[in-house]
């Protein structure tokens, strides 16, 4: 588990989750719901792919029902989240559970891959579930990012180009917004880049426009924020 | 908040209690008034109490259904041999616990395994008396204040620390919060931790088949009264002979030292025992490892 700089009374009482695990429901539920936002629609499938501790226990932590639940929308402390298997039939969304308890090299206890499918769109991502509800996605379409979407966050696929990174920068301070985190990931030199900006408050919807106007920016993801304690 | 002895130091100085420090930690480090955070706190403590209830009016089994209904069988049993107040902090522990493990809506404190704790002694001693939700509030946060130097410090993790880390700081939070509840001084409270916490050093968490039941369950509501025979010592003018911070820093080097066995693995512990083994093969069709 990562180190907290700053750990929030709320992080120590809160937050209000469903139970019965931090780690193997709530985390679970997070991660999906996470996911879900970066899809920005409805999946009509979803493939999720268990690790090490979550895959030898998910079936009485309900981690199936929290990641369904998850990508269903609904919040970590949703109490419909018991009831995800009928709501997922409801929504027309299919899901497909893959266990692996033993694989090599894992980098985390507690990892999933949560895959998102629907006729628009495609979201890969893994993540770990790291305790007390909180979360982590290390990996995005192949991408290693750092991913938490406590905040408010700008994912921004885009050419890897000069100048791309200063023109993105230059029109998020021209809206008056304050950049609270930024990480940069790519692939290979000269081909793309993923750009994860956590801001402090929402970009205006004009600001958004000139953002998806850029030449170089491919798709821009606007992740909102789901904090776990306050709000 | 970088070490207890140093908070209750300015505590001390401004005439706050620990509820009150919190507080004003709070809103300066995540940039919100103090209202914001007392009202955020005030909803924690709304869902803990609808918790309880839900635990005890429409109890549910756990989803593995190993688990449910010791709550209520608790509760309609008049107690025998403890006072009302410390069968009521076990009654409402074991209800928030069950609660957690049907996939009901808790507040973790500081964990979804030791949620039954803080809200068990909480709403035991404040419906014992005349106390407000405002009260009610500042005890959670003094709550918080030493929970959150124990993470800060220590773990707060079974997986890092075994349930000494989730259930003894649980404990410790507890104490802290009745003792300023009940108008003891910010010394006693922090007292009241140290003789809790002492107390549950070595603490494995050796969950039966890796789930948040068995003995995690009733482990709260004994820890629920371990919190309260603390806090009465603490509110008696008796202190522990180890500082609360090294308390806190022996937890985590006795955490260090627990094998992975009994740090959530299972691996042993109760989770291997004969009757442990035949439950997590009865629900996973297979010997866990």
């Amino acid at each position: 588990m990562r180190t907290h700089k700053h750990l929030s009374v709320f992080d120590v009482v809160g937050p209000a989750m469903i139970g019965p695990s931090s780690s193997h429901t709530a985390g679970a539920a997070r991660l999906a719901n996470l996911a879900r936002r970066l899809l920005q629609g409805p999946p009509r499938r979803a493939r999720f792919t268990l690790y090490g501790s979550l895959a030898s226990t998910y079936r009485g932590h309900g981690t199936d029902l929290a990641l369904t639940a998850g990508s269903l929308g609904l919040a970590p402390d949703d109490e419909r989240l018991r009831h995800a298997a009928s709501l997922a039939k409801e929504a027309e969304l299919a899901v497909e559970i893959v266990s692996e308890p033993r694989p090599e090299g894992l980098i985390h206890p507690n990892l999933v891959r949560i895959e998102l499918f629907n006729a628009q769109d495609a979201v890969n991502v893994m993540g770990a579930s790291l305790g007390g509800g909180k979360v982590e996605i290390y990996e995005l379409d192949g991408f290693p990012v750092r991913l938490l979407g406590d905040e408010y966050t700008l994912v921004i696929h885009s050419q890897d180009r000069v100048g791309v990174l200063t023109s993105v920068t230059n029109l998020i301070s021209e809206a008056d917004a304050n950049i609270g985190n930024m990480a940069v990931s790519r692939m290979r030199r000269g081909k793309s880049v993923i750009m994860c900006i956590e801001l402090d408050a929402p970009l205006p919807e004009c600001a958004l426009e000139k953002l998806r106007a850029q030449p170089d920016i491919k798709k821009l993801t606007v992740v909102e924020g789901l904090r776990g304690g306050v709000g | 908040m970088d070490s207890l002895s140093e908070l209750l130091h300015e505590a001390k100085a401004q005439g706050h209690t620990l509820g009150q420090m919190a507080v004003l930690y709070e809103a300066e480090s995540s940039f919100c008034t103090p209202e914001t955070a007392i009202k955020q706190m005030m909803i924690h403590l709304d869902t803990m109490e609808a918790a309880i209830d839900k635990g005890l009016d429409t109890p549910l089994p756990s989803v593995s259904g190993q688990s449910g209904g010791d709550a209520q069988r608790l509760s309609r049993q008049n107690p025998r041999l403890l006072g009302t107040m410390a069968h009521q902090a076990m009654v409402y522990a074991l209800a928030t616990m069950e609660v957690n493990a049907s996939m009901g809506r808790i507040v973790a404190a500081p964990t979804a395994g030791s949620c039954g704790i803080v809200p068990g002694v909480l709403f035991a001693v404040a419906r014992s008396g005349d106390y407000t939700r405002e009260q009610m509030v500042q005890a959670l946060f003094a709550a918080a204040a030493v929970g959150q130097v124990i993470g800060q410090n220590a773990t707060l993790s079974g997986a890092q620390g075994g349930c000494q880390a989730e259930c003894g700081s649980a404990a410790a939070m507890a104490a802290a919060a009745v003792v300023e509840l009940v108008g003891g001084s910010p010394d006693a409270a922090l007292e009241a931790s140290a003789m809790a916490l002492k107390n549950t050093l070595g603490l494995a968490c050796d969950p039966v088949a890796g789930l948040v039941e068995i003995p995690c369950i009733k482990r709260n509501a004994l820890c629920a009264l371990l919190s309260l025979g603390a806090a009465e010592m603490a509110l008696a003018g008796i202190t522990s002979a180890i500082p609360v911070d090294e308390v806190i820093g022996a937890m985590d080097s006795v955490g260090r030292s627990l094998p992975a066995e009994l740090k959530e693995t299972a691996g042993g512990g109760l989770a291997q025992t004969p009757r442990g083994r035949h439950i997590a093969r009865s629900l996973y069709g297979e010997p866990k490892e």
